[in-house]
């Protein structure tokens, strides 16, 4: 079972069984958005709070595999207290990370600028694993995407 | 595997001869290295030499253009499509195999068949259709299609926890209905539905029957006549066939007043700049050069069947359902719950599970490291998967090449979803 190693790391698991920011906000004044993976049924909703261009709060709530629901929860503790335009970054280098393995069958440019954001990624590195899992991808990426249409409600709204 | 179920049930498992099954599928020997417990047939089935010998040598030797060419070689392959047709007739008691059955790509393609053409040309604003909860989306979502198109409304069975249709109330739902589409049996609670006493109440309520056999031709005997339904859809591909051919049949005098569904080439017999005339059963369902080879590999996918005898196929998937059953309890206890009936006499080898509170993606994950290949998500049933308050189910489906061992590493690899999942 060495490659599930890999993919089921610890702080993936702490994060699967004990979810951080797990819960809903107010709408309005937060902003929501609701993602699902039509595949497996998982659904997810990202509620943030903003002050400007701040993320003052954010929570997450849905149903979901370890890996869709640990990469939620980290997500939200990556991006908790950043500006909207430091979550974009993050979801950029996350996204760029779960690329790697489409991106080293093409495009290079990608290839070369992951491994430099990886060391800005933190806890959220654990989750690199996946990428050995193509299928698991989707999981992974489902909060991110749906955080960034909640960015963009918000971007939209300002 | 010291603890067995009955005598009985051990006899009985040796009505197939699994080793020899096995021999005729080059896959459990050509897929990589680990062994392969491929419990997915639900999904989709391996399939033989026998077929993919026969798809080879039509290719090699016969292939041109069906009901066109005046050679020789189109001559052939027309013989061989239409030879094909009378098999697949034969296999589920058609009683008339050249006009009634309609070769489509799959079992959804048959549905959409029976959805669109009663569209057209049958029901009208309001009238009634009656489903089951149970349904495939297959079965399902071309009856909303047509409820937005025209306007008609549809009535549910519904089920009770057990997967058993709740009849009672069932005549009210018929009174006035013009059609009754359900599942045979279902993809995700394997329960047999109890069709023929649903046909025949829904005829005397003057409604017409369509069953989904997907998941139950591959696996017990059919008899269209017998089960008294006045349609029925199935595909290859489940049935030990190639992907890209399904079936539809029905009773012929249905299909005369049933206009085409898709249309083109081969499906008239006369078109003018204003109209056209559509050609005769069962060609006139059929536009477009069809899936000949494929419709040919069926052909031979049925007569493999049909040469082990589909009541010993039944056989064998009753007693290793009652095996599986058995020793899941065994092993789990409490921590595994099984969907649908508890009777192996009152299911299909589909069983639907879940474990602890692991999920199913994460279950199916760790089970491929052991080469155990089970389907996880809401199979395409997401209906059902709301009433069972389930988001997904983790599946593990039987058939013929299935033997205790494919179990009892289904039971080691589930057992080792704790290392992870505590």
């Amino acid at each position: 079972m060495q490659g599930l190693e890999d993919l089921y790391r610890e702080i993936i698991l702490d994060h699967y069984k004990n979810p951080r920011n797990s819960g809903q906000l107010d709408t309005p004044p937060a902003h929501r958005a609701e993602g699902y993976n039509p595949l497996c049924g998982d659904e997810v909703a990202v509620y943030v709070a903003n002050e400007g261009d701040k993320i003052v709060d954010i929570k997450m709530s849905g149903q979901g595999c370890s890996i869709s629901r640990s990469s939620a929860s980290l997500m939200t503790v990556a991006v908790k207290g950043k500006t909207v335009a430091e979550a974009r970054d993050a979801i950029r280098t996350f996204k760029n990370m779960m690329s790697i393995h489409e991106a080293s069958l093409g495009a290079e440019a990608e290839d070369q600028a992951a491994p430099a954001d990886l060391r800005t990624l933190g806890e959220l590195a654990a989750l690199q694993g996946v990428v050995k899992f193509p299928v698991r991808i989707k999981c992974a990426t489902l909060a991110w995407n749906t955080l960034s249409q909640v960015l963009d409600e918000i971007e939209a709204g300002a | 595997m010291e603890t067995m179920t009955t005598q009985e049930t051990a006899a009985a498992a040796d009505t197939l001869d699994v080793a020899k099954i096995r021999a005729d599928f080059p896959i459990f020997d050509r897929h990589g290295e680990k062994p392969l417990h491929f419990l997915d047939s639900a999904a989709s089935s391996q399939r033989p030499i026998q077929v993919l010998a026969v798809m080879d040598e039509y290719y090699e030797t016969t292939h041109a253009n069906v009901h066109r060419g005046v050679y020789g070689l189109a001559e052939r392959a027309t013989a061989q499509y239409e030879e094909s047709r009378g098999a697949v007739g034969a296999f589920i008691g058609a009683p008339d195999p050249s006009r009634e059955i309609v070769f489509t790509k799959n079992a959804t393609e048959s549905l959409n068949l029976v959805a669109n053409s009663f569209a057209r040309g049958i029901l009208a604003p309001g009238d009634k259709v009656v489903l089951t909860k149970m349904e495939h989306h297959a079965n399902l979502v071309p009856w909303l299609m047509v409820k937005d198109q025209l306007g008609i409304e549809i009535v549910y069975i519904d089920h009770d926890a057990d997967g058993y249709l709740d009849l009672d109330g069932l005549d009210a739902k018929l009174d006035g209905a013009k059609l009754v589409s359900l599942t045979l049996c279902s993809n995700v609670l394997g329960t047999l539905n109890p069709v023929k006493e649903i046909a025949a109440r829904a005829h005397a309520a003057g409604a017409l029957v369509a069953a989904d056999g997907a998941q139950y031709v591959p696996h017990i005997a059919t008899d269209v006549q017998d089960l008294g339904v006045d349609m029925l859809a199935f595909t290859g591909h489940k049935m030990l066939g190639p992907t890209g051919i399904g079936v539809l049949w029905a009773k012929a005098e249905l299909l005369e007043r049933m206009p085409p569904f898709l249309g083109g080439g081969d499906m008239i017999l006369d078109v003018r700049l204003d109209g056209f005339t559509p050609n005769e059963l069962p060609y006139k369902f059929e536009a477009g050069t069809p899936p000949i080879a494929e419709a040919i590999g069926l052909g031979a996918a049925v007569k493999y069947l049909s040469a082990l005898g589909m009541e010993k196929v039944r056989a064998h998937e009753i007693a290793l359902t009652e095996y599986a059953l058995g020793r899941f309890e065994e092993a789990f206890g409490k921590d595994m719950v099984v969907h649908g009936p508890r009777n192996p006499l009152d299911r299909g080898g589909v069983l639907s599970f879940a474990y602890r509170d692991v999920h199913p993606h994460d279950i199916s994950q760790v089970l491929d490291q052991f080469g155990v290949c089970v389907r996880a998500g809401h199979h395409c049933a997401k209906p059902l998967m709301r009433t069972l308050g389930v988001a997904a189910t983790a599946r593990a489906s039987l058939y013929i090449y299935n033997d205790r061992s494919d179990v009892e590493g289904l039971i080691e690899a589930i057992a080792a979803t704790r290392s992870f999942f505590g």
